[in-house]
């Protein structure tokens, strides 16, 4: 597809950039400027360099959270996406069932967050909720405020309840757009039931894996609400990931300098690391 | 035959999976419909008496209430902005190679990996510092951070699907380019339109850490007058529950009249 | 390799068919002999496709049997049926290589692996993709891809049939003609029973030993190529086949005459008195400009290539001619002459016997 050049493109473009700078760009500077300034109080600033970065990198307290937020978007990973792709193959194709089933899963993803949250806080708790009080009667010793094991299954069947489903409905498109005849091809071929999967459905999935991936990469590692309600970060720090110890520096303690550095450093982590995966996934796609 | 067992071993699947999903809502429901009493003294797997003082106390109390408008407020006005700064922005990106348009483009893109908790604070600074904090168009205007990136990249696929040609007749017979773009080319794109829109409804009603730090009184979210009211009984379990099962409510109906047309939005290989 | 056999053999979509138009495939009978070529031609939602699925296996039908030789394979999956098929776009498995592609079916049959590169080496050779046999199926022209398809189809030598519905969509014209060339060399070469579904005329009579064209659900006629140019068994085969189609007239028939408003033809041979709408028919290459004989007007001619088309009415209905390049014209003429042993007359739209060989 050849697109002809129209330098007066920019126009339509203008309102886009507006609103993001207004939104981003300006809030971005903003960030950049506290970050290498530093404040006795009244408003003064002064230059501190890359001072900021420099402790923001050194801090023990802040690289445990970076180790508890990769561990954490790196099991959500390893379940979300083979569980996603699983239901995905289970799901109906079409029919009313089929309507249903997909208004089902989509509920989750429509509950704001912090209700997520409340909906978990108020389910694992041992005396009202559901999951706490029939794991109690098993005998099994649970206790999500106490216990930091507790606290993070609590957080990743919470995280695996909210968004497995977008998996799901992504690679269920995928799917979706499969011609019949693949299918035919495949059973006069006396494919097995994992050669269909390996060698047609995936293929095809590929493409929305790829964003799936992306989109459970960033919005795992920018977590923030879901636990913030269930554990507030606890016990202890064991689920303060990234996002609450941002906003308790900033917001809580108003520690601009640090904060700003802490800030750009996470901004920049996320942007590597999704190139890394958007790379390595179109890179594989390309060789196969 | 091997089909039926398939399909089968696909119901359970399904069924649990549902289960999964639907019983966790399901007990925010069953305890919005008690007392507070039943709730902490009794463990039923249903409500024994019943109540609906719950809502009763939400829908009559505007300090409540309103947080329901508000939410809709800045989520409607956040959706119309964002498709109106996405469409025209979206066509260029389609048609026409431009100075600097991939670098443009994928810098919007990071946009939607920025994570609020970055934009919390100087959002805060930004918007009083221009007399914008607590009012709806500031948390409007705070979400199309991830939003408008999200409209663009949605509206281009779509827009790409449709054939240049169209354009060229229309410009061919005498159309002015706004008269095209509303007259031919967005019917032509309306369930994209319809996809775009359902997902920045859905971003910006379920963001939390944004909508709650630029807001104080007037235009406070429901959720975040949910999580005031949590800290500050601490015990009212059967109206907290309520409330959240109505910030469920407006979702579910979202989901129920686009349900037709998720699929095929997804299907065309954007989010 | 098996004769194929469909017997009483119809489909119906809905659960309880009545009307005569709730039936995608009429009952039919029909037996195909191992290793012919046979085409099932016909427009779009004539059945074609619904009686492909059945030997296919993907549906399973209403009512009748099909038989690979003497078995009973209506109840089957698709699998144990043993056939091969191409698709109308290319099927192929985008992840793999040529190579991969074209010995996947055997792999999946559990075929010693010295085997499966001697046969993949030699389908290779017949497809002309030796070259390319390392490449990756993803990122090959349609065509390419079109003959993996075909290459995955004989790869097997013992399939009972392959299937091709309409296999040559995608393809340019130009491919077209010669895979088509090669299809037919290969059908010489291996013998495998071959079932071609398309739309497309030429493709069926220039690729089939046997045509079965079909109509609304009903097969309208089977026989050679020549035999439906020759003598349709239907208006629609006169129709469908040959272009410019059979012209048709409204006709009364006495005897060995023809009485088409008010003029009188001649017939090859005597006919029995019929109730019914009457009708003869004449291939367009049977007539001839003439000053006596059926009264036509002449709308416009036109040259293509080695012969002319004269398109016209007689009596109000399309009525063409065709005449060869080296025969001349006249300048103006307004009757035209029919070979009366071309004629064919059909009641009701089926072809009748003239009386004494119908005896």
């Amino acid at each position: 597809m050849d697109k002809p050049v129209n330098n007066r493109a920019w126009f339509l473009v203008l309102p886009v950039l507006v609103i993001v700078a207004f939104s981003a760009v300006i809030p971005l500077m903003t960030v950049v400027n506290y970050s290498v300034q530093d404040t006795f109080g009244n408003n003064q600033f002064f230059w501190n360099g890359l001072g900021w970065f420099q402790d923001v990198l050194e801090s023990d307290r802040i690289r445990a959270a970076l180790g508890r937020q990769l561990l954490f978007s790196a099991i959500i990973l390893a379940i979300e996406i083979p569980l996603g792709i699983f239901i995905a193959l289970n799901m109906p194709k079409r029919g009313f069932w089929a309507s249903l089933v997909l208004v089902l899963m989509a509920l989750p993803l429509l509950i704001p967050w912090n209700v997520v949250g409340t909906i978990w806080q108020v389910f694992g708790r041992v005396d009202i909720g559901l999951l706490g009080h029939t794991l109690a009667m098993l005998g099994i010793d649970y206790n999500y405020v106490n216990d930091p094991w507790d606290a993070w299954a609590t957080i990743i069947v919470m995280d695996v309840w909210h968004w497995t489903s977008l998996v799901a409905l992504l690679c269920y498109a995928g799917l979706q757009s499969i011609p019949d005849a693949y299918y035919q091809a495949a059973r006069i071929d006396q494919a097995s039931r994992w050669g269909v999967f390996r060698y047609i459905e995936l293929p095809k999935m590929q493409g929305v894996l790829l964003i799936a991936v992306l989109l459970r990469f960033m919005d795992s590692f920018m977590i923030y609400t879901e636990p913030f309600v269930v554990t507030g970060g606890g016990p202890g720090n064991a689920t303060t990931f990234l996002s609450i110890d941002l906003v308790k520096m900033a917001i809580g303690q108003f520690d601009l300098g640090p904060a700003a550095a802490f800030s750009l450093i996470y901004f920049l982590v996320i942007l590597l690391i999704s190139w890394v995966f958007y790379t390595v996934m179109t890179a594989q796609r390309d060789r196969t | 035959m091997t089909t039926t067992q398939a399909s089968r071993g696909s119901a359970v699947v399904m069924t649990l999976y549902l289960l999964f999903l639907l019983v966790p809502i399901y007990w925010l429901v069953n305890m919005s419909l008690k007392t507070n009493a039943e709730i902490t003294g009794t463990f039923s797997l249903y409500p024994l008496n019943p109540t609906l003082n719950n809502y009763r106390i939400i829908l009559t109390d505007p300090s409540w209430y309103m947080g329901y408008v508000n939410s809709l407020i800045y989520v409607v006005m956040n959706t119309a902005l964002s498709l109106a700064v996405a469409l025209p922005a979206a066509y260029a990106f389609s048609r026409y190679r431009f100075l600097g348009d991939k670098h443009l483009f994928f810098w919007l893109l990071t946009n939607r990996m920025a994570p609020p908790a970055v934009f919390a604070l100087p959002f805060f600074q930004l918007y009083s510092a221009v007399g914008l904090f607590d009012t709806h168009i500031a948390v409007a205007l705070a979400h199309c951070l991830f939003n408008v990136p999200l409209a663009v990249w949605i509206l281009e696929g779509f827009m790409s699907g449709v054939p240049r040609e169209i354009d060229e007749t229309a410009y061919i017979d005498g159309y002015s380019f706004p008269r095209f773009f509303t007259r031919i080319f967005m019917p032509l794109i309306a369930s994209g339109i319809g996809v775009a829109a359902f997902f920045c409804f859905m971003f910006s009603w379920v963001e939390l850490l944004l909508s709650r730090t630029l807001t104080s009184v007037n235009a406070k979210p429901i959720a975040a007058t949910m999580t005031r009211t949590v800290s500050a009984s601490g015990l009212d379990w059967g109206v907290l529950a309520a409330a959240g099962v109505l910030t469920i409510l407006p979702g579910a109906l979202v989901i129920w009249f686009v349900r037709n047309y998720i699929a095929k939005g997804f299907a065309l290989g954007r989010v | 390799m098996a004769q194929i056999t469909f017997d009483n053999l119809a489909h119906s979509y809905l659960p309880a068919p009545k009307a005569d138009t709730d039936w995608a495939l009429k009952p039919m009978s029909l037996t195909w002999r191992d290793g012919g070529a046979y085409a099932l031609l016909g427009s779009s939602g004539c059945g074609k496709t619904t009686l492909l699925n059945i030997i296919s296996g993907l549906l399973h039908p209403s009512q009748g049997r099909v038989l690979f030789g003497d078995r009973d394979v209506t109840d089957l999956p698709t699998a144990e049926r043993n056939i091969a098929q191409v698709f109308q776009f290319p099927v192929v498995y985008d992840t793999m290589s040529v190579r991969e592609n074209l010995a996947f079916p055997l792999k999946n049959r559990g075929l010693p692996s010295d085997q499966i590169a001697a046969r993949v080496d030699a389908v290779a050779r017949m497809i002309g993709m030796t070259d390319t046999l390392d490449r990756r199926a993803r990122g090959l022209t349609a065509d390419a891809k079109q003959k993996i398809s075909l290459g995955r189809g004989m790869v097997r030598q013992d399939v009972n049939a392959i299937l091709f519905d309409e296999p040559l969509t995608v393809i340019d014209p130009q491919m077209k003609w010669e895979l088509r060339t090669q299809l037919k060399a290969l059908h010489r070469e291996f013998g495998h029973t071959m079932i071609y579904v398309t739309h497309d005329q030429t493709e069926a009579l220039t690729f089939a030993d046997e045509v079965v064209v079909m109509s609304e659900g009903r097969v309208v006629q089977a026989g050679t190529p020549q035999s439906l140019f020759d003598a349709p068994a239907h208006t629609f085969v006169g129709y469908f086949i040959g272009s410019p189609g059979m012209n048709l007239l409204d006709a009364q028939v006495q005897g060995a005459t023809a009485l088409v408003a008010g003029t009188a033809i001649p017939l090859g041979a005597p006919y029995a008195a019929r109730h019914g709408r009457v009708q003869i028919g004449i291939r367009p290459d049977a007539v001839r400009p003439a000053t006596e004989g059926l009264p036509f007007r002449l709308i416009r001619a036109e040259d293509v290539g080695h012969h002319r088309i004269l398109r016209g009415e007689v009596a109000g209905a399309p009525f063409n001619l065709v005449i060869p390049e080296d025969e001349p014209i006249p300048a103006s003429f307004d009757r035209v002459a029919l070979d009366p042993a071309r004629i064919g007359v059909f009641v009701d739209d089926w072809r009748i016997d003239p009386l004494e060989r119908a005896a």
